[in-house]
This record gives C-alpha cells, structure tokens and sequence, in this order.
C-alpha cells in the first residue's frame, strides 16, 4: 500500500531512503484519503489537537515564571499578569485554552454520538478517546489549583476528599494524596508536577488516537464505509484548507475572551489568596465539571456520588456495546435522534445544577437529570438497538450525488455550501 | 442542507448556552443583595481605556484615605507611571513612605524612604497589626478587590455609597455597620468617604459619589495595570483574524469547487 512517492529534493530523498518519515508524512497527512463528505463538525479534531499545541506550548512559558510555593504561587501568578513581558497574554490563553479545550472535546465527543462514530471498528478509537478526556479532567482539575487562590484550595479540598468515601482505606489515601494532613504546600508541588507530565501522556494517548483514527480513516455523517476511490478524497489539500478555515474561525471566538472577557469564565473568589481559615460560601468547580459535580451531588451517599460521577465516565467506555444498533449515523435513525437531543440538554441541565447550590429543587432537577443520564446509555440505547427501524442507507457516499439527489441528497451534496 | 444547517445552528446554540449559563458562578445567587448600580465605566468594553485624570484623582482617594487601613501589595510606586504621574512626582510620592530595608554590613534593619521601585507601604507590619487595630476584622488588600468580587467595579463603587442607617427591625452589633450592597448588609468598615475627604489638584469637587467613582477606576487599574494594553491588542488581533479568516474561507472554496 505504502507506495514512495518520488521526492525531488536530493536531500529529502536521501534521508527518506534511510529513515522513511517524509513517506509516512506524505502518507498520513497528504495523500490520506478522507471521505468526501465530511462535515463542519469532523473540525473539532483537528481543532482539539491546536488547543493541546497551545496549551503546551503556553504552559511551558508559564512554569518559567510560576513557583510552586504556598507562599509564592498566587503572586508568582500576579507577577505573570503584571511584569512579565505579554504574561498577562500567555496567562490568559492558557486559562481560557483550558476552557475551549473542554468546549473544543465536548462538541468533538457529541459529534460521535450523533454519528456513531464509537461504532465497529472504530471501539477502541472511541475508547482511547474517553481516556484523554479523562487525562484532561486530572490536568485541568490541578492546574487549577496552581494559582493558589481561594478556589484552588478548596476545590481542591473538596475533590481530593471525595477519596475518602472508599471504604477502610479511604482516609489514609487522601492523606497520601496530600502528602500531609491537610492540602498544603506537597500537595501543590505534586499537582504541578502531574500537571506538567500528564499533557505529555495525552500527546501520547492522542498519537494512539490518531493511529487508531489513520486505519480504518475517518467515519463521515451517513455512517457507511467509503466503497471506493470515488468516495474520498485526499486530507491535503481539501481537509487542510477547510480545517485551517475552520481554526480561523476558532479563534476569532477564542480570541474574543481572551482578550476581551478573559476572567468570563472564572469564579471571582480565585483572585483571592488561598486561606484554609475561610470557607468560600459556595464551593463551585470549573465549568466544565459542572455537570459531573451534578451528578455527584445527586445521592445523599458519598460513596454513592463517587461512584456515580465516576460511573458517567464508565458508560462511555462501554457505549460501542451498549449500542448495539448497526445504523451508525443518526440521520438514519429516526428515534435515537430524538434521545440524542434529549441526551445533549439533559447534560446541560446537569451543568446548570452543578453551579447552583444543592437546595430544594435543585436537588430533584438534580437527581431526575442523573437518572435520565444513565437512563440514556444503560437502557434506552440496548433497547433502541432493537425496536427502532432505521431509515434505508444508501447504497454509497457518491450515489445520492451521482443519481442527482435522493432523499438524503441534502446529507452529500456540496458540503461547502454548509458554511 | 437546510435540515444540517438548523441541527447546526441548534447544537451551537445549545453549547453556547451551556458555557454562558454556568460559568460566572451562578451559585451566588443565594446571597440577597440587591444588584448594586449599573454604571457607565469608561474602561468597559472592547475599546474601554482608562481617564488618567481620574486615575490620579483615584489615586489620591487611595493614598489619602483607603491606605490608612488597606494594603495594596501589588502595586508598586513605579506603577503610578502608568497612569500619568511624572517620575518626579511618583518619585515624591514614594518618598513620604518609609520602608523597612536591610540588613546593612552591620547586619542591623534600617527604615529608608520608598522608591520607584518598592511596593505600596503597607498600613500594618502583619496581619495580626492589622486585625488587632481594627476590632478583629481584616481590611483585604486592594490589589485585586475589583476582580475578586462578583459585580467587578460596580459592586466596589456600590459598597462605597451604600451607607444607610439600617432598618428599624435590626439591631446592629457594636462597630458594624448597615450597607445596601455588602453581603449580609452588616459591613466592619466604617464609612471611608466623606464629602471633602481629599482635596483634588485639578479642582474637581471631592464628593462622596465623585471619590467613589475615581478610587473604583484605581482599583480597576490596580487589579490588572495591563488591561488597556490587552484590549488594543485584541482589537488587532481579531481584526487580523477575521480577515485572514475571510482569505482561508475563499481558498477553501476555490479548493473544493472540483469536489462537486
């Protein structure tokens, strides 16, 4: 399969006989064919893997000015925003990246729901997806507590003592966890130090996701396989160009809270030194955690919580056997479409739960919008496998084209007019 | 393709919504306060810029009533550059402050005055001076107060006008007094402006609303001295994009055209 290409520079092809990374670059980013019909949303890959650069990229810079001290931290933070030179920029893109990574891999995971793209033989794909997800839940979660404010401390409090509700040992792990009886000065050196090596294991998880993702190639919005050369396309240029639009347009809206609302998506009390004598009145967790926060506060067993909020993330992984529908895509799947938009606005309802305190009825919303989570992924979809009758798939992605529109016409034809 | 554009249309604006709704901690909420009034600030909004002039007059609310009680630790006398002071001046300023400095080849602390290039004196040697001269109660430092409140410069100017005499029903305990925007209402600091107060060079008149509104800009100043810079260079930025994105969106349909 794997053809060399002819390279006219001398030394390019010297160095490709011997060590053969211009072919493969040539293979997987070039002339790796790609469905022709892919939408807007198959961006947010790409898009994802820009913020990981970025974040990188800004992190490093940051940890050359941070000190990871009890006493320095929240200052050395300051110091960024004040005197160093565009370290209010740098700060700010790494914040707010933080946040547009989350917004970035959220819209990036519902894509695969609604396309099935977690579906045979994309399972472990999906999976090694779930636990990037899982490895930027941890980073994000302690680099939050790098600037040492009142909500570093105690989120950080809170989420290290939902350890404690493992049985027998669950005490004596937070205190191993802190390195103390209390979070303090090991526990932010230890957090800064996971915090600058787990990105790199997401480099690592991600080069498997690609890798994954470059051997059977992208799924696309039908959900059928791609029958022949007819069907793709090379990556370069079609998808470089509409993925380089596409991050254009990413960070216009990025850059609008970078710049112009940068603290937006904040909590106002981390501008406050961490004090473990004050207790903020409402403990709230970033955004992005708001709808797992929901979930854990659901049962009025903390055990139970834990388990929950872990549990959200469980089901995930065992979503391509929980779904047992062949039918990938949803466009041909008239009922589970409608789960999926009930699905998306349930997690919503969950966010809004988590920032709101655990009082009257928030907790029902709370404990309705959990069950109908789990509800979703435990129950509807077996069963939805079974009862529902999908719509007829055609027979391939250029066929609806090529007999100048059928009734799913609208799926293929021209995906630029999407725009 | 209609049918995909409303989908779209739907899932981003239902994403959005997630991202606005729960995100400026919504869970303050329960905190009854009224809303502390909505003021026309001129460093609002994308081309928002700071009046130097009210600056310095903040500047001098500060340093003549605020400082005797609160810090300002990350603020440093060279700061005052920024916001229209002459080096002659800011150097002035600095000097009525002493300092603790040393230790020198006796290896014995001396007192010196401040520079340019010290942080703002602080009132009290350490926190228990501080609790100990006012009741208990801990005046915060200033530095951030604009970004660590919920209600930004708003909810600062609002504490500073919202003395009342508290209602009939409540009896307040000894050395509290009545706010209308502080949390709970029941505020340690006693009134800090009064008519007067300070006396502005540039003959503006010192009135509580006017000493008010200058020392929030200074605080809004304080709490991030680059926030100006910031929005000239987002102006830019975005303007750059948007036409660089406009270039990438051409190219893609000058690529695609033989796709169809």
């Amino acid at each position: 399969m794997k053809s060399s290409p002819a390279f006219q520079n001398g030394v390019v092809k010297w160095i490709d006989d011997r060590l053969p990374v211009f072919t493969f670059m040539n293979h997987e980013l070039n002339e790796y064919p790609t469905p022709k019909n892919l939408n807007y949303w198959w961006n947010f890959g790409s898009l994802a893997g820009f913020v990981l650069v970025l974040m990188i990229a800004t992190g490093i810079t940051l940890a050359m000015h941070y000190t990871a001290h009890v006493d320095h931290a929240f200052n050395s933070v300051e110091r960024i925003m004040r005197d160093v030179n565009f370290g209010w920029l740098i700060r700010f893109l790494h914040m707010n990246g933080a946040s547009f990574f989350f917004i970035v891999v959220y819209i990036h995971i519902f894509r695969g729901l609604y396309y099935g793209s977690y579906k045979a033989p994309r399972e472990l794909l999906w999976m090694l997806g779930v636990v990037i997800l899982l490895l930027m839940m941890a980073t994000a979660f302690m680099g939050y507590v790098l600037p040492w404010g009142q909500m570093s401390f105690w989120g950080a409090t809170v989420i290290t003592n939902l350890f404690s509700a493992i049985p027998l040992v669950g005490e004596s792990i937070v205190t191993w966890l802190w390195g103390g009886f209390s979070v303090d000065n090991p526990t932010l050196n230890r957090f800064y130090a996971l915090h600058y090596l787990l990105p790199f294991v997401i480099v690592g998880v991600v080069v498997l996701h690609i890798v994954a993702l470059h051997t059977h190639g992208s799924g696309n919005p039908l959900g059928i396989d791609t029958k022949g050369p007819q069907d793709s396309i090379p990556f370069h240029p079609y998808y470089t160009v509409k993925d380089l639009f596409g991050l254009g347009v990413f960070l216009i809206v990025f850059c609008l809270f970078v710049f112009f609302a940068p603290d937006y998506l904040g909590h106002p009390d981390n501008y406050i030194p961490a004090d473990p004598l004050v207790t903020p009145p409402h403990i709230v967790p970033e955004w992005y955690f708001l709808p797992f926060y929901a979930i854990l506060r659901a049962v009025p067993d903390k055990l139970g919580g834990v388990l929950l909020m872990f549990g959200a993330i469980a089901v995930l992984f065992l979503l391509p056997w929980l779904d047992r529908s062949p039918v990938r895509s949803a466009r041909f799947r008239p009922i589970y479409r409608i789960f999926f938009w009930l699905l998306l606005i349930d997690c919503i309802i969950l966010g809004v739960v988590g920032a709101n305190p655990p009082e009257g009825w928030w907790i029902v919303v709370g404990q309705i919008t959990t069950v109908w989570y789990f509800a979703h992924f435990l129950i509807i979809l077996p069963l939805l496998g079974k009862l529902e009758r999908p719509k007829p798939l055609p027979a391939s992605i250029s066929e609806p084209v090529l007999r100048g529109g059928s009734a799913t016409a609208g799926a293929t034809s021209k995906p630029m007019e999407k725009a | 393709m209609r049918r995909s554009l409303s989908l779209t249309a739907r899932f981003g604006a239902a994403l959005l919504g997630v991202a606005l709704l729960a995100a400026p901690g919504t869970g303050r909420a329960a905190e009854e306060a009224p809303t502390p009034p909505d003021l026309d600030w001129s460093f609002e909004g994308i081309f928002g810029h700071f009046d130097r002039a009210q600056l310095q007059r903040g500047f001098i609310v500060y340093n003549e009533v605020c400082a005797s009680c609160h810090s300002m630790s990350l603020m440093y006398y060279r700061n005052l550059l920024d916001i229209g002071v002459s080096e002659a001046a800011a150097t002035e300023i600095a000097e009525q402050h002493t300092v603790m400095d040393g230790p020198d080849d006796n290896g014995d602390m001396f007192e010196r005055p401040a520079r340019l290039s010290d942080p703002f004196a602080a009132p009290f040697p350490n926190e228990q001076a501080a609790r100990a001269a006012q009741g208990g109660a801990l005046p915060p430092d200033l530095s951030l107060l604009n970004k660590a409140r919920a209600g930004g410069a708003d909810y600062v100017h609002g504490v500073l006008v919202g003395y009342e005499e508290p209602p009939a029903d409540v009896e307040l305990p000894a050395g509290m007094y009545w706010n209308a925007y502080f949390p709970g209402h029941q505020i340690a600091m006693p009134p800090p402006l009064s008519d007067g107060a300070v006396e502005y060079p540039d003959g503006t008149e010192a009135t509580v609303e006017q000493m008010a509104r200058d020392v929030t800009a200074f605080l809004q100043f304080a709490a991030e001295p680059r926030q100006e810079e910031r929005k000239r260079t987002g102006v830019k930025v975005v303007l750059f994009l948007i036409v660089l994105t406009g270039l990438l969106y051409a190219v893609k349909r000058k690529i695609w055209a033989d796709v169809h």
